[in-house]
């Protein structure tokens, strides 16, 4: 194993075990607090994979701004804690359902890639990012913006308090 | 030196794989709707991870890869947004966020 399987196998390890952790903690706050475990060590591996410009805007958004949102979210629905509050009576098919998800894939992936000689990775600067997403995508960019737009002020309008008439 | 870092295909893909399964759980198992959101970005993160992973592998001179990762993660902003504020409306007019007791619709 090379060092950045290494280091890989290690952060990997951590996400994992908070995203283990997150489905199956007892107290909303601290599951929010394990979302920010698990979405860090996913920026740490772009980092690993040379993508660094996706690295910081993982952090950023994630865990800057969407483990916000939920912590205030949660904040603002009274957080309830305890396992029936926050568990459905399917726990067990639930279980069997991401368990048969996750052998199927870990076969079809093994089957498929097993024996393919390891990606030689190449940094991708921001330079770089910015060049394709400004020369070959303009047009989904554009999309985008507008899609977050009317998202913006859609959160806006349906998070409203009506005013008594 | 990082241009001769090498790492194995299949390594990405099984932590991929680990955070979507988990995503399906908490999706399955959960009550609570802001976990249930949660669970959700789990499964955005485990697509996030194998399209860097496959963008990586492939040598894509244009990153689509990347750049489709950086969609994925603007369209998880604005659902995520608008899940909550739907959220924080059902909470005000249900005292509740338990998807299995908001049954207004069901048939």
């Amino acid at each position: 194993m090379s060092a950045q399987e290494i280091a890989f196998v290690i952060l990997a390890g951590v996400g994992s075990l908070g995203a283990l952790r997150l489905v199956t903690s007892q107290n909303v706050v601290h599951a929010a607090l394990y979302l920010v475990v698990t979405l860090a060590m996913v920026g740490a591996v772009y980092l690993l994979v040379a993508a660094e410009f996706l690295a910081w805007v993982q952090v950023l958004i994630y865990v800057g701004a969407i483990v916000v949102l939920l912590l205030f979210s949660l904040m603002l629905t009274k957080a309830p804690i305890g396992r029936e509050t926050l568990d459905n009576q399917q726990r067990a098919l639930a279980a069997f359902a991401g368990i048969g998800v996750l052998v199927g894939l870990v076969f079809l992936i093994q089957d498929t890639f097993g024996g393919k000689p390891p990606i030689r990775l190449q940094p991708a600067t921001t330079s770089q990012i910015g060049a394709s997403l400004f020369r070959g995508f303009v047009l989904p960019f554009e999309v985008v913006s507008v899609l977050l737009l009317a998202a913006l002020i859609g959160a806006v309008v349906i998070a409203r308090k009506d005013e008594v008439e | 030196m990082i241009a001769a870092a090498r790492i194995r295909l299949p390594f990405l893909l099984f932590f991929g794989a680990v955070l979507f399964s988990a995503g399906v759980y908490g999706v399955l198992a959960r009550r609570n709707a802001v976990l249930v959101l949660m669970s959700i970005e789990l499964m955005l993160n485990a697509v996030n991870v194998n399209l860097v992973a496959f963008g990586a592998y492939l040598r894509d001179v244009l990153l689509t890869g990347q750049i489709f990762a950086l969609f994925v993660i603007t369209v998880a902003a604005a659902e995520v947004g608008i899940g909550l504020a739907i959220v924080i409306l059902i909470y005000r007019n249900r005292e509740t966020i338990n998807v299995d007791e908001v049954n207004l619709l069901k048939w």
